[in-house]
């Protein structure tokens, strides 16, 4: 193995794709042949970073320096100064002028421990951070009863949204006696403002299917499918290729281990509907019907895809596990709250300092969040609201900064910890336009199964264009929360469930801004 | 004509959703037409009017022939929220077109979206397989002429 004074982390995504990294990393490889540092110097293509610039982005370490926006003309400049001189080239930091530094925060990592430090795509860097050794325990050492108490004790609950006790729910389908049993992870992330589970797939696979693994061998499942969608092209072609090195590892396939274990992982992709998410719409989706939900119970647990039972899990949620059948369900429960155990991957965007990528506790407070993991508020802008979980979820006001963000805490608030997107918005952003924006959405994405959703939907998105308009009476307000608390009533699944969230909330945080557009 | 595709994949019913993503990406003007219907409906032995229902279910698909290239501008809130109404006028004004349209000359097709999750780099847009992030709308004029220039 080499040793390697400085490691360059460039990080492949979309944006930087866009930005030419590739011609970028070929550019950077020559320069550091023609200075004699290749040997030196090594460059890592990786995952995400950490934080979100613009163009090509890249960590320098053992310096800890971020630079944002660099092009291929800064090479030159980069390799003499920073890489041979030492001194890091200021114009190119990455910086939107925050008050705090952010902190990267990589003790209480789990979900992203390996997140933008290996490279995604070799399967041996995951294999030396300790990685398949929890499925080597899972499959050799113990049974898979005793792997579904682990999970049971750990606490874990699920991070698509509804928070459903992990454990519990492997538990169900575990004893279940037939000849075909199924796992699938809802990679089907559609919840506007989310994207952490792209970023758990694209920084570091090989977890995701690690945990899969595991799932499979606890409830005895032979099969599994990550329904992705068709949008994340990188996820995909990151997860293929993941696939394949494990089975050229001996890692899946059949009799895995000699221990007489068959798994099969294999790549669905979706064709793009907001109600995929859902899990049983996601299963009709996959048997190659209209993304409809069913009917719930008989829930997928016991009776799911082509009528097996299947075990649906967010792919956060799986990507927690082999960290806890490694360390056990004490050192997870270290992390977090006694009720809701673990940490929380969260994307902050909008007006902070750092929008970014984080891991935090679960039951750290929003305003820990916003003011130590994104740096506080960008430069002369103040904080006015905070919309959290996407669309499904809730917009909170500056009264509600130190509530901890937690499944418990949360629903205090009616509200959801979701997808732990967290949109931070300034003082003048109009809330009548956001909740518009987030109520055209829904209006859109329907999927048009039961009359309180689809005719609700668009009631809604009526009620709030005439109320942005200034069209709108007072009594207009209170309809539109009858309407979607009607919804959330009578609504078959929880997409016409949800705008009840948003509604509420705006309402009640932002009251005066609604009637300040209203009749008199 | 489609026996390429219909080799990769078993006739159930499970893989229409596949093969209809194949079949749309090998057409030239991205779109499903009624012909293809009928052939995946013969290999997967299922009625036609199931393949509509599921085509005209999920976003990505399309009945209609459509441009070159299929711009899907993402209108979910974070991008609203970062202007994504003004790069829609600036799109619809440069193309001539509007949601849903395609331009005379076949190169463009102009489409909504639900959230692409890239929105670290709202507004975004996505153009075929290619996402644009952090757009103005001198960036979406230099984008589209980009787009134009590379058919001639």
């Amino acid at each position: 193995m080499k040793y390697y004074r400085m490691h360059v982390l460039i990080g492949i995504n979309e944006t930087s794709k866009q930005a030419g990294v590739e011609a970028f990393i070929e550019a950077l490889k020559k320069e550091l042949e023609a200075n004699g540092l290749q040997d030196e110097i090594n460059i890592l293509e990786t995952g995400p970073l950490g934080f979100f610039g613009k163009g090509i982005c890249l960590t320098v370490y053992p310096d800890n320096v971020n630079y944002e926006d660099v092009k291929l003309e800064d090479i030159g400049e980069l390799v003499q100064e920073h890489f041979l001189k030492g001194r890091p080239v200021r114009r190119l930091l990455f910086s939107a002028g925050g008050k705090f530094t952010p902190k990267f925060n990589y003790e209480s990592r789990i979900v992203l421990r390996n997140s933008g430090i290996i490279d995604p795509e070799n399967i041996d860097e995951y294999l030396g951070t300790g990685g398949y050794e929890a499925w080597e325990q899972a499959l050799l050492n113990k049974k898979p009863a005793e792997l579904v108490d682990e999970v049971k004790k750990s606490g874990l609950r699920g991070r698509g949204g509804a928070g459903f006790p992990t454990g519990l729910k492997w538990s169900f389908t575990a004893p279940i006696e037939c000849e075909q049993k199924y796992v699938v992870v809802n990679a089907d992330e559609g919840e506007p403002g989310t994207f952490k589970d792209r970023l758990i797939m694209e920084g570091d696979p090989h977890q995701l299917l690690e945990g899969i693994m595991i799932c499979a061998r606890a409830v005895g499942a032979t099969k599994a499918y990550i329904y992705i969608r068709g949008e994340y092209k990188l996820s995909i072609q990151r997860l293929r290729k993941a696939i394949q090195q494990c089975y050229e590892y001996g890692l899946l396939g059949k009799n895995i281990f000699g221990s007489g274990f068959d798994l099969d992982i294999e790549i669905k992709i979706g064709a793009g509907a907001y109600v995929c998410g859902e899990e049983t719409a996601l299963i009709e989706s996959l048997e190659g019907n209209r993304g409809i939900p069913r009917w719930k119970p008989p829930f997928p647990g016991v009776e799911g895809l082509w009528k097996c039972p299947t075990v649906v899990n967010n792919v956060e949620t799986l990507a927690n596990v082999p960290f806890i059948i490694k360390n056990g369900a004490d050192a997870f429960r270290k992390y977090g709250t006694p009720e809701c155990s673990g940490t929380k991957v969260y994307t902050i965007l909008g007006d902070v300092a750092y929008p970014g990528l984080c891991e935090a506790d679960m039951g750290t407070t929003l305003r820990t969040i916003i003011n130590d993991y994104a740096g506080g508020m960008k430069k002369g802008f103040r904080f006015k609201a905070a919309l959290i979980g996407g669309a499904a979820g809730v917009i909170l006001n500056d009264s509600l900064l130190d509530v901890k963000m937690d499944l418990n805490s949360l629903n205090q608030y009616a509200a959801v910890l979701g997808s732990g997107a967290i949109l931070v918005m300034n003082e003048n952003t109009s809330m009548v336009d956001m909740l518009w924006s987030i109520l055209r959405f829904f209006r859109h994405e329907s999927c048009g199964k039961c009359s309180p959703c689809h005719n609700g939907t668009q009631m809604l998105y009526d009620l709030i264009s005439k109320i942005r308009n200034g069209q709108g009476t007072e009594d207009d307000l209170d309809l539109l929360l009858l309407i979607a608390e009607n919804m959330q009533q009578t609504s078959f699944c929880a997409l016409g469930q949800s705008p009840v969230m948003p509604v509420r909330s705006a309402l009640e945080n932002f009251r005066d801004e609604f009637l300040a557009l209203v009749k008199k | 004509m489609y026996q390429e595709i219909f080799s990769k994949y078993a006739p159930t019913k499970d893989n229409l959703i596949y093969i209809l993503h194949e079949i749309q990406d090998s057409e030239p003007r991205h779109y499903l037409s009624e012909e293809a219907v009928q052939a995946v409906s013969e290999y997967l032995n299922i009625p036609a009017n199931h393949i509509y229902g599921v085509i005209t279910f999920y976003s990505m698909y399309s009945t209609k022939p459509r441009g070159k290239y299929i711009i899907r501008l993402c209108e979910s809130p974070h991008c609203y929220i970062r202007g994504s109404e003004n790069i829609l006028r600036k799109m619809k004004n440069m193309l001539g077109v509007g949601i849903g349209e395609t331009t005379k000359d076949g190169l463009f097709t102009l489409e909504l979206c639900a959230c692409l999750g890239v929105c670290g780099n709202a507004p975004v847009v996505m153009i075929n397989d290619d996402i644009y992030g952090d757009l103005t709308e001198d960036k979406v004029e230099e984008i589209l002429t980009h787009l134009r220039e590379v058919k001639q």
